[in-house]
């Protein structure tokens, strides 16, 4: 018995021993990971972003150098408060929150103290950086903008939040990355690949090496430069033009679908959302819902286009043979499109006209004669599904397919559209004859109004509205240099154009006129409506334009969209005359228009929707409530037909 | 004519298990100090150099000879101890070294060889009957002389190596009390640490009262069992009274951690954490010689010394680690197996004391780094960088293996 004890107690303490370390290597495997944490240190190399250049080459968008002091708390010694407040210039308060935020982050890691000092406010601060132990500077490259407009073009840079980095392992915690606009759409080609390399590190935290002879380490690829379809002189006068209006203009040159100009009212100076003030600034954007700064107008916001789509509805009609040049309709203020039922109209011509006047005068009698008769051609579902198919090779109701990240499909009803709406009751075109004035079930972005221009000027293709225009190195999508060509065949489409020409000799837009250019357009009106405390009231409406020009040769098209601007040649026309003049001429011989349309503010009627409560703003969605309403006037209308029956 | 049979009398099972050891701890110990610009690695091939000479002369040296003048080395040893209070140089705290020149020179690391000399000397002498007690308490004095000595230096974890002799002598007839008192003392020491003191009374009070009555009649002995309890009450309390008056913080601390009650990682809970994680982070295989991240990093203290083992661990994994184990558990086993076909009674206890010092100071070691036992500087036989404990280590193995070797020409 007392022979066993000692080897007993061997054998005993030996499996002990075995069973803790298998325990700790095999059954455990927290170890690996805090073994990573501990010795190994990743740094990553984050390439130079690409810059952004206009279609001239010249330069939008460059990099500056940014940096952040960090701080390891524990290494902290002796700090002159005092003198370190004073060459960053902030408060004790803030130093002391600052270094406790970070001590609760980690003593012995390093963590940013003061992020995006520009050069200016860092150069103090460098001379005297030895003085402060445990603080140091990290260097980044930030966004410098060396133009003041484009901000909704150009999107901004921000860091990746926690659900993109679940997502994309490329991205890691504090990483940065583009939002809206370009950055956001050419985020891989701007931001390059960024290199990373291990090391080992010592138990001071210090480096001593790489980790196995950088066997795991790669290399940063640059960003590319690119360069944009924007023309920045019209991108920039077509910014101020909008100074204390709400919308958008959008800009194409039709004979490749280039993008020249996207502006969007309210807008800001892209260079706000970089450096310190940077997320003071976001914030204030972010939570303006009513002048939606951060909402780019010329890609979303969803209108009836009103009388522009009055080119739709000829061409339509044209293609179908249910008019041709010649066929005259009456009109007397107006027509009876049923009984009992009257639609008014303002073109103040009696008797008689043809197709050209109803365009320059913008008949409402006219085009919905046209309407009724090419939806009468075929039995009806089937006839609103023509007209629908012929519309959308427009490229309407649907998204675009355009580089930039944002946009709307706007809509284009279709026979299933009216089989929801009216279920069970039959319809015919007098029930849906809103449709032919860009009322009813039409909804279009501004960018689609321009597109449709763009494929009037060409007389029957257009090619997906883009923004870039080159990459270094790339070719750019073939989907922006694939014709798209409308169901409209090109014989219709002179004397549609003859008659948008005349709408600047003889028509809405007389006034507008520019000496020595050929400008064809179309005046139109949005009615909207908006909560105001509580109560839907309509609002004046938005002024809307589109055009094209040269005549022959077209050289841009351009859409324009004025929140309550009013009648469609008040503001939204000339607008849309400058920018060509501006385009075409690089100079302005109308200054009076010039003058007048700076002058020009909408702030007083803004006014009447801000103010309100935080609830109201919520419950403000105007495109909702024009959507709503006009489906419910729909079907009252609809069930006042069946009464009558 | 006695070198000439030395070679097929010695036991090479032992000294392969010897030389791979050795050899494995240097290993280590070069890819543990490559992080630190100290040539440590270059010192103990020296110190392994050097013991090669020495080895030939412990075998060179009559097997009669030890048994002779045992207690004359014991004398020296002890006088070497003393000798520190006077010309000892203190390093980290711990007066134990001599100095000579660059080289430190650690008694200590001798005194367990010469106490398992001396004891195996008394034990084998006269014919001496364990249970006599004054015969039991001049042995237990032989083995708390040089703990007497070593613990004011203070060095705690070399003292405390000397409880196996408890073990040795029961295998020699101490009585088993001693080896329950032991037992139960450890046992009351810990709970203590871990409850609150009035519940490990309590605890007594039941597991005597239970005892009392499940006896029988006759053995009963009701003041016997009030005088256990009162013992173990005071021994309660008075652990209580050291561990939160006496112990020093640090002291405390090294309990606290194991008992899981701190978990400051960044102050003393340091070394055991980065010990952990060092061998934690090595999985079946290891990280590979030389590629360890926390040895190159040098985040475990006293890496090359104390917690060579951790280099096992993290860069040759599981499967590294039991080959050390075994290789040990096996040298254990086959000193404890020569020592019982001993045929004299001197070289059959001296064998038990070497298995019981090589193997307390492993079991110890491991069980520290691994996170199961108490910080304590305790070296890992054979592995750990330093002279004097390869030496100590190298002299107290290789005169049993000579004294082993002799047996054949004894009688």
């Amino acid at each position: 018995m007392r022979k066993v004890l000692l080897p007993a107690l061997i054998i005993i303490g030996a499996s002990l021993l075995i069973i803790r370390v298998f325990y700790l290597q095999i059954i455990d495997d927290s170890f690996k990971l805090k073994s990573e944490n501990n010795a190994i240190k990743i740094k990553y190399d984050y390439p130079e972003r690409g810059y952004i250049y206009d279609r001239n080459g010249v330069l939008l968008v460059a990099n500056q150098p940014s940096y952040d002091i960090m701080v390891i708390p524990r290494e902290l010694n002796n700090t002159d408060t005092l003198e370190f407040c004073k060459l960053l210039n902030i408060t004790k308060d803030d130093f002391i929150k600052r270094i406790e935020k970070a001590k609760v982050y980690s003593p012995r890691l390093p963590s940013v103290f003061l992020a995006q000092l520009n050069k200016n406010e860092f150069a103090a601060f460098q001379e005297k950086i030895r003085k402060f132990e445990g603080f140091y500077f990290q260097k980044r490259a930030l966004r410098d903008y060396e133009v003041d407009f484009g901000a909704n073009i150009f999107g901004f840079i921000t860091q990746v939040n926690d659900k993109l980095i679940e997502k994309n392992h490329y991205y890691k915690s504090g990483d940065l990355i583009g939002k809206q606009g370009v950055e956001e759409s050419y985020e891989k080609i701007l931001r390059g690949i960024k290199g990373v390399k291990y090391f080992q590190k010592d138990k001071f935290n210090r480096e001593i090496g790489s980790y196995k002879e950088g066997k795991f380490d790669t290399i940063a690829v640059q960003g590319e430069d690119i360069n944009l379809t924007i023309d920045a002189e019209i991108q920039k006068y077509g910014e101020q033009l909008m100074v204390n209006k709400r919308g958008g203009i959008v800009a194409i040159e039709p004979k490749t679908g280039e993008i020249l100009a996207l502006v969007t009212a309210p807008s800001y100076d892209p260079g706000i959302l970089v450096g310190r003030q940077r997320s003071k600034n976001y914030t204030k954007l972010y939570h303006d819902s009513i002048a939606k700064p951060l909402y780019d107008r010329g890609l979303l916001a969803e209108y009836p286009p009103g009388s522009p789509f009055k080119i739709m509805t000829g061409l339509v009609g044209l293609q179908e043979g249910v008019i041709d040049e010649q066929t005259t309709f009456v009109c007397n203020h107006g027509f009876y499109y049923a009984p009992g039922r009257f639609q008014g109209c303002h073109c103040g011509i009696f008797g008689p006209r043809s197709l050209n006047v109803g365009i320059y005068k913008s008949c409402n009698a006219y085009f919905s004669n046209v309407y009724l008769r090419t939806i009468g051609k075929y039995k009806a579902p089937y006839a609103v599904d023509v007209w629908s198919n012929h519309v959308k090779s427009f490229g309407l109701g649907q998204f675009m397919g355009y580089d930039l990240p944002t946009g709307r499909k706007g809509k284009i009803p279709t026979s299933k559209t009216y089989k929801k709406m009216y279920p069970g009751w039959g319809y015919s075109g007098k029930t849906i004859i809103s449709n032919a004035i860009g009322q009813g079930e039409v909804l279009m972005t501004p960018i689609q109004l321009a597109n449709m221009m763009s494929a009037v000027a060409n007389e029957g293709y257009y090619y997906t509205p883009h923004i870039i225009k080159k990459i270094k190195g790339e070719k750019i999508d073939t989907k922006f240099t694939t014709k798209h060509v409308t169901t409209i065949d090109k014989k219709y489409f002179p004397p549609m154009i003859q008659g948008l020409f005349d709408v600047y000799n003889h028509g809405t837009a007389y006034a507008l006129r520019v000496e020595g250019i050929d400008i064809c357009g179309k005046t139109g009106t949005a009615e909207n409506f908006a909560k105001i405390d509580g109560v839907r009231t309509k609002m004046q409406d938005h002024s809307i334009f589109v055009a094209f020009a040269p005549k022959d040769n077209p050289k841009i098209a351009i859409a324009v969209l004025v929140e309550n601007g009013g009648f469609g040649a008040t503001i939204a026309g000339p607008i849309a005359s400058l920018m060509i003049e501006k385009y075409l001429r690089k100079k302005i011989t109308r200054t009076d228009l010039e003058t007048r349309v700076l002058n020009i503010s909408l702030q007083g009627r803004y006014a009447k929707l801000g103010g309100l409560s935080e609830e109201v703003k919520k419950q403000l969605r105007i495109q909702d409530s024009i959507t709503n309403s006009k489906i419910k006037a729909a079907q009252k209308l609809d069930s006042l037909k069946t009464k009558k029956q | 004519m006695k070198n000439q049979s030395l070679s097929s009398n010695i036991d090479w099972i032992c000294i392969i298990i010897y030389i791979l050891l050795v050899f494995l701890g240097w290993l280590n110990i070069y890819s543990s100090s490559l992080s630190s610009t100290e040539g440590t690695y270059e010192k103990q091939a020296i110190f392994i150099a050097l013991s090669v000479p020495l080895i030939f002369i412990l075998l060179y040296i009559d097997g009669k000879f030890y048994e002779k003048y045992a207690s004359i080395i014991f004398v020296i040893s002890l006088l070497s101890l003393v000798g520190l209070f006077a010309f000892g140089k203190t390093i980290a705290g711990q007066r134990c070294w001599y100095a000579i020149g660059s080289f430190t020179l650690q008694p200590s690391e001798f005194a367990k060889a010469a106490t398992s000399l001396a004891l195996a000397k008394y034990l084998s002498d006269t014919q001496i009957n364990l249970k006599d007690v004054n015969r039991q308490v001049q042995a237990l004095a032989i083995v708390f002389l040089p703990v007497m000595l070593i613990l004011p230096q203070p060095d705690p974890g070399s003292a405390m190596i000397y409880s196996i002799f408890i073990i040795v002598l029961f295998r020699e007839g101490l009585p088993s009390w001693y080896v329950w008192t032991g037992f139960i003392t450890i046992v009351l020491f810990m709970l203590t640490l871990v409850l609150e003191p009035q519940y490990v009374i309590l605890m007594a009070l039941v597991v005597i009262v239970l005892v009392h009555y499940k006896s029988r009649i006759g053995d009963r002995n009701i003041v016997l069992s009030a005088m256990l309890f009162a013992l173990i009450s005071g021994f309660v309390l008075s652990v209580n009274y050291v561990f939160t008056n006496v112990f020093k913080q640090h002291h405390r601390d090294r309990f606290n951690i194991l008992l899981g009650k701190e978990v400051d990682m960044k102050g003393i809970g340091y070394n055991t954490n980065q010990s952990e994680i060092a061998v934690g982070s090595g999985g079946w295989f290891g990280k590979g010689f030389l590629e360890g991240t926390q040895t190159k990093g040098g985040f475990v203290p006293e890496q090359h010394t104390d917690y060579i083992f951790t280099t096992v661990g993290e860069e040759w994994g599981f499967v590294g680690s039991l080959v050390v184990i075994g290789l040990f558990t096996g040298l254990f086993l086959r000193i404890i197996y020569l020592a019982e076909r001993q045929k004299t009674k001197f070289s059959r206890v001296y064998g038990y004391c070497v298995a019981g010092i090589l193997f307390t100071h492993f079991f110890v070691n491991i069980a520290m780094v691994v996170g199961v036992f108490p910080t304590i500087g305790v070296p890992l036989p054979f592995f750990s960088y330093g002279g004097s404990g390869l030496w100590g280590f190298t002299i107290l193995l290789f005169i049993f293996i000579k004294m082993d070797a002799n047996k054949v020409n004894e009688w």
